[in-house]
């Protein structure tokens, strides 16, 4: 027994120091108030556990370095001893009880701590689950202030957000662990997530409901900006797209508005006005493609474009056949669309 | 082991009836499961009609007629069943008989109205949500029916052979007569949750 | 034994001598007879018959026991061979090896073979084995109900892999939610597979779990009142009837669910009137009972293996039955536990915060009372015993974790991450397949007659210890920095590689200890010491007959006189005479005190309950093509049915 003990401790020991290098998408990283209050949360739970634990071994470990008594009669008990052993399980049965009310008592504050987090919230961003991609809205009363992106949501620093999240398909989950835990997102409800980032940063988050083949690949990141870089920022994506300056930008922007691309996705100032597909008036702004699979630059456009089912496969982006030319005009646009 | 005899069990009698036998235990407990699938059934039905801000989602409510007279006829079939049990117990077998071919026309003639009462539902299953909870609970109904009244006349036929002079055919009568009254019993909150409920308000 | 007792064990009722029936007939019975022609013609009645249509027909438990646990154990092989797949994907970031669409499936079989082909049934079948030795009667309640439920479990289990090998298993996780399974998301049969198997294995658990109820109920050998009915048993009973209302949730579930793919209702349907939640509710209503209807078996395990080795009965034995019965109960207000993140009103998810918190008193008094009982009894280590110990170190990891998630603020940062999945893997194989394998150990005695080796036995264990918690226990780690579950892949850049690695190290460990036992039990089914009747000394009845037991379990029904029989009569044991030996009787007794009150006839073997099974599975397939099939289907599982009961004029069916 003993030698397992030890073994399990020196990995357990190995694992906690590799625990020191989280950090991107992590729960142990909190970066605003919420995930602050769950990440004191998990470690006081965790802490207590280990006592339990600690104790449960403890006691389950002395009886094995005692020697083994002669054979008796198995029916003969000592009495007085038993009455004793009886006294120390209702004790500990009592000890549990209690921790066990305390554990619900701070469950229950610290939820009410979440739910003060945003309640006077001045932004309030839509965001909409697809297989596999995430719709972003910046609702306004002004309609022409409403702005429609994907993948990436932008939001002031130390600012609290609202996020409304519905699916129009499946059930998806959105979680950014570094700033709160997950709230599903279910076609027919409209749950409500309150957010803050203490600090600017990028914080990755991830789809956390099984949503089908590409559920590994549906990422999204939150770019907390100081509130000024923010403004400008959404200034500017409200712009239409640039127009396209070289000619091959201008032929792949022909291109595009001639080829399939123009059913699924839209381009603002064009007449692509596709819904069902990420809005590409600013793709080249993001930092990444296809909910987080690529990395923005030419060659990855160019990859995914050319064949975006191998990238992501049973994505619902099809393979559409164009030549070598075709390829990077369009990529040559798309690349201009900052 | 050696063995050491201490009770002599030979005059134990061979079969029990009601909760002395086994199988009116499982018969039990195979009501205990499908009554839990029943309720479950109609909670899915509170739920749904809870969480619709129009139940029944603009739909006439269904014409409960030909339902109220399943139902009477159900309630109706009860006194013949009990006589029938009385007379199991007895062992008695030509009232026993008798009261087999009873129930299995008055499990017949709810079968004939119930034929009538789909197309009183007013909906189809597959129009939207209230419409598929209705089919769902009627045809849950209707499977419990339909099993339990062939039941009752495969017994019925078994009761005319010589394998029905035997003390375990008595008992299996008395647990078809228990089963029938889970049978119409299970009804009511049905009849209820379909015919009444799109009534309230 | 006083003349008062006698007369009050034979029974109170007298045979109702009224009414129309066929003069009682008699036969021979046991009273006289010595011990050899006691087993000849006790052999002759309940032996299965030679040839394969006797081995189709054959209603003894220990048999019909024995196929399901191979069964069981080959379709653990199949789950754990799915799982090493998924963990070598998982080695590294970005590995190509094994795609989204199989690797979906993967994770889907696995979790699908192992709660609903492998954890179930292999405690169910335990308990088909065991519960009617333990009880001291000579078969399970409705044996002919129980072959049938095998053959249904058998071809619900064999159809889903064979989709899978066609390519056409599920791919929607074990509890397969809407919308991604209904008709608009979920194309092809997929989910179609997914909901039958349901119905198929939930139509078998439950025939099980009826015959074990009432066997307990009625059929304890006389003097097993309530108070002494060992633990293990009791285990069985609360099972079983959580089963009895857990079950019918998922076949509600499962067939709203074939009705929304196949004849267009909407029950699911947001656009119509229904909603995806509800999907949700129904499931875990059903799933969250699941894992204690796989967990309270193990407890009972637990029970029997520490008594026996600790050679003293359990302390507070009132406790634990009670704790059994505040966990079955329980276990169905909790279900919301899994659905902490769809955005419930935040007082009701409380609510189940304070319920499933409130579990793990019973759960914890069951601790305290097996540490109380090994106390002071100063165990000698054997195999079974170490599986034990694995229970307890990976158990309470396990059930802690699980007082984590309880927490709904908690909850929402790790809940679908692969902390959850480390919980679920702790409580799972720490809390019921370490007591299974260390059932395996103590039990294997009694099933072959020979015991296991325990040089190999304890190999085994040291490598399944470490192998599990080098596989498992970073698993909570990865899930707090960010890992979400059912990822069939993950980016370089998140640095979760390493820790991956290895898990996957660590499960090939695993993998590795499963081979030698494999290796343990086919080496000692074969050359094996021979056990003798009672290897371990314990004190329950399935160690007074021989190892392995004769058809008919018992030459003569024990009297029951303690809670720990055998080690209260330790030199002759206590029996009941007068039952005849020409015909399949037993003894039923009164549901309280056991006082024996009819002597009843347990049915013959009989190849219909195959043939019906066959009907009903044969509907079942059918209906994933086409809704008719419930219709063409009625008339073979009717005929069947009849011929099932039509009685064949054996004495069985006639009085
Ligand atoms: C054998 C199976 C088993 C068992 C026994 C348990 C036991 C428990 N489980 Fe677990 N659980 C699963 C199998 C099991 N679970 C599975 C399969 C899932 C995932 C399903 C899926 O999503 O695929 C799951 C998921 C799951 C969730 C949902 C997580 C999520 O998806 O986000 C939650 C949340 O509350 C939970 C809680 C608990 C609790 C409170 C217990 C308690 O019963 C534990 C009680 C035991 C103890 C606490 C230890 C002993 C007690 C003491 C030593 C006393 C001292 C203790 C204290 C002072 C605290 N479980
Ligand atoms: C009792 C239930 C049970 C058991 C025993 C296991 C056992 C194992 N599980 Fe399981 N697991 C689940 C129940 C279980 N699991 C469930 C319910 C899910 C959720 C599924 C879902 O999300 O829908 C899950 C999910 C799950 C995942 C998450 C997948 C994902 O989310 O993407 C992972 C990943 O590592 C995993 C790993 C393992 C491993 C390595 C084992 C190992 O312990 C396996 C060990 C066993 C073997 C290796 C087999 C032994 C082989 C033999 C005996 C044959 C050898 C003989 C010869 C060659 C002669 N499991
Ligand atoms: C049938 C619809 C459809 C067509 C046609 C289509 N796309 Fe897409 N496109 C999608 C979907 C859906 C996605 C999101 C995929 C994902 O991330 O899972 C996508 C993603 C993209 C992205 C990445 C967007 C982002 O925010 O990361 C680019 C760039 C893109 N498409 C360009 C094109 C071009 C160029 C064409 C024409 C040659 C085209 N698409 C044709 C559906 C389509
Ligand atoms: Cu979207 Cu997972
Ligand atoms: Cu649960």
């Amino acid at each position: 027994m003993s030698r397992g003990v030890w073994t399990m401790c020196w990995c357990t020991a190995c694992i906690l120091l590799l625990a020191g290098c989280s950090g991107w998408q992590s729960a142990l990283d909190p970066k605003g108030p919420a995930a602050n209050e769950l990440a004191w949360l998990i470690w006081f739970f965790t802490a207590l556990c280990t006592v339990v634990w600690l104790l449960v071994m403890a006691v389950l470990i002395v009886p094995l370095a005692r020697r083994p008594a002669p054979v008796g009669d198995p029916l003969v008990l000592d009495a007085a001893a038993e009455r004793s052993k009886m006294r120390i399980v209702v004790a500990a049965l009592a000890a549990t009880a209690l921790i066990l009310v305390g554990l619900t008592l701070l469950s229950y504050f610290a939820n009410r701590t979440l739910a003060a987090i945003g309640s006077d919230a001045a932004l309030t961003i839509r965001v909409t689950g697809h297989q596999w991609w995430w719709e972003v809205r910046y609702e306004n009363d002004q309609p022409n202030r409403i702005l429609t992106t994907a993948n990436e949501i932008h939001i002031p620093a130390g600012e609290p957000v609202r996020l409304v999240v519905t699916s129009t398909d499946v059930i998806h989950s959105f979680w950014v662990p570094n700033l709160s835990g997950k709230l599903d997102v279910i076609p027919g409800h409209e749950n409500v997530l309150d957010l803050k980032a203490d600090k600017p940063g990028v914080y990755r988050g991830q789809c956390a409901e099984f949503c089908g083949a590409q559920h590994a690949n549906m990422s999204t990141f939150i770019i907390a900006e100081p509130r000024p870089v923010f403004d400008a920022w959404l200034n500017d994506q409200l712009r239409p797209a640039a127009a396209p300056v070289s000619a091959e930008a201008k032929t792949g922007h022909d291109l595009f508005l001639k080829r399939p691309c123009v059913m699924c996705h839209k381009i603002g100032g064009t007449i692509a006005g596709g819904t069902v597909a990420p809005n590409l008036t600013h793709i080249a702004s993001r930092q990444t493609l296809a909910a987080g699979t690529l990395t923005m630059s030419r060659g990855n456009l160019a990859a995914w474009i050319a064949n975006p089912q191998g990238i992501k496969p049973g994505a619902h982006m099809p393979v559409v056949r164009l030549d070598g030319d075709e390829l990077n005009a369009i990529v040559a646009y798309l690349e201009g669309l900052k | 082991m050696k063995q050491r005899p201490v009770a002599d069990l030979s005059k134990l009698p061979t079969f029990g009836i009601g909760p002395r036998s086994p199988t009116w235990w499982g018969t039990l407990a195979f009501m205990a499961l499908e009554g839990t699938g029943f309720a479950l059934a109609a909670g899915t039905y509170l739920y749904l009609a809870y969480l619709s801000p129009k139940w029944p989602l603009g739909v006439p409510p269904p014409n409960h007629w030909p339902g109220t007279i399943v139902t009477l006829l159900l309630l109706a079939s009860v006194v013949p069943n009990h006589i029938l049990n009385r007379y199991a117990e007895a062992c008695a077998m030509v009232p026993v008989r008798i009261g087999l071919i009873v129930m299995s026309l008055l499990g017949i003639a709810p079968l004939v109205v119930r034929w009538f009462e789909f197309p009183a539902l007013n909906i189809y299953w597959d129009t939207n949500a209230y419409g598929s909870m209705l089919w769902v609970l009627l045809g849950l109904h209707t499977t419990h029916l339909i099993t339990d009244v062939g039941d009752t006349m495969v017994l019925t036929v078994l009761m005319f052979t010589r394998h029905g002079y035997s003390g375990r055919r008595f008992g299996d009568v008395g647990d078809n007569v228990f089963y029938w009254d889970f049978v119409v019993a299970t009804w009511i909150p049905i009849y209820l949750l379909i015919y009444w409920m799109p009534r309230l308000d | 034994m006083s003349s008062a007792r006698e007369r009050r064990l034979a029974g109170e009722g007298a045979a109702a001598g009224k009414g129309d029936l066929a003069p009682e007939r008699d036969g021979p019975r046991d009273t006289s007879l010595d011990d050899s022609s006691l087993d000849r013609w006790l052999a002759r009645t309940w032996q299965t018959a030679p040839g394969i249509i006797g081995a189709l027909s054959s209603v003894d438990h220990k048999i019909v026991a024995r196929r399901y646990l191979i069964t069981a154990f080959a379709f653990l092989c199949l789950g754990g061979l799915s799982a090493v797949a998924m963990r070598i994907q998982l080695s590294g970031p970005e590995r190509g090896l094994i795609g989204p669409d199989r690797y979906n499936q993967l994770f889907t079989m696995h979790g699908v073979t192992m709660m609903f082909l492998f954890a179930v049934p292999i405690v169910q079948a335990t308990g088909i084995y065991l519960v009617p030795l333990m009880v001291g009667t000579r078969n399970i309640a409705f044996p002919r109900l129980n072959a049938f439920s095998f053959w249904i479990y058998l071809s619900g289990g064999l159809f889903a892999w064979v989709s899978f090998a066609l390519d056409m298993a599920p791919d929607v996780g074990w509890f397969s939610y809407v919308p991604l399974s209904g008709p608009e998301f979920g194309p092809g049969k997929r989910s179609d597979v997914w909901a039958q198997m349901i119905t198929y294995t939930e139509v078998s658990s439950l025939a099980v779990a009826v015959a074990t109820i009432v066997t307990v109920l009625k059929q304890r050998a006389p003097g097993m009142s309530l108070d002494k009915i060992p633990l293990y048993v009791w285990a069985m009973l609360v099972t079983s009837f959580v089963i009895v209302f857990a079950m019918p949730a998922v076949m509600i579930t499962s067939t709203f669910l074939i009705l929304d793919r196949l004849v267009g209702t909407h029950i699911f349907n947001p656009a119509e009137g229904g909603d995806v939640l509800l999907f949700q509710h129904l499931f875990w209503f059903f799933g969250h009972p699941e894992v204690y209807i796989i967990f309270l078996p193990a407890t009972g395990m637990v029970s029997s293996i520490i008594t026996a080795f600790a050679r003293r009965p359990v302390f507070g034995y009132l406790g634990m039955v009670l704790a059994l019965i505040a966990v079955g109960f329980l276990s169905f207000g909790l279900w919301v536990h899994h659905m902490f993140a769809t955005g419930l009103p935040k007082l009701g998810a409380s609510f189940f915060t304070a319920s499933s918190m409130l579990i793990a008193i019973p759960n914890g008094l069951q601790i305290f009372c097996w540490l109380a009982t090994l106390w002071d009894g100063r165990p000698i280590i054997r195999t079974p015993l170490l599986f034990v110990f694995g229970f307890f170190f990976t158990f309470v990891a396990g059930g802690l974790t699980g007082v984590m998630l309880a927490s709904v603020p908690l909850d929402l940062q790790v809940h679908d991450t692969y902390f959850v999945v480390a919980h679920f893997h702790y409580v799972l194989i720490g809390g019921s397949v370490f007591p299974l394998l260390g059932a395996t150990y103590f039990w294997f005695p009694k099933i072959t007659g020979r015991m296991m080796s325990e040089r190999l036995g304890r190999w085994h264990f040291w490598l399944a210890f470490l192998g599990f918690n080098a596989a498992f226990f970073p698993m909570h780690i990865v899930g707090l920095w960010g890992m979400p579950r059912r990822v069939y892949t993950y980016p370089v850049e998140l640095g979760w590689g390493n820790i991956n690695l290895f898990i996957t190290a660590g499960a090939v460990i695993l993998f590795l200890s499963f081979v030698l036992f494999t290796i343990n039990l086919v080496y000692s089914a074969s050359r094996g010491a021979p056990a003798g009747d009672n290897p371990w000394n314990a004190g329950t009845l399935e160690w007074a007959t021989s190892s392995p037991p004769p058809s008919y379990n018992f030459a003569r029904i024990p009297v029951v006189t303690h809670a720990e029989p055998l080690w209260a009569e330790r030199d002759t044991l206590p029996v009941a005479t007068g039952l005849r030996v020409d015909a399949r009787e037993l003894v039923i007794s009164t549901v309280a005190e056991a006082h024996p009150d009819v002597r009843e006839k347990s049915a013959t073997p009989s190849i219909w309950p195959l043939f019906a099974a066959l009907a009903v599975g044969a509907t079942f397939l059918y209906s994933i093509f086409s809704p008719w099939a419930v219709v063409w289907g009625a008339g073979p599982i009717a005929i069947t049915l009849i011929g099932w009961f039509w009685p064949k004029g054996d004495p069985e069916d006639e009085e």
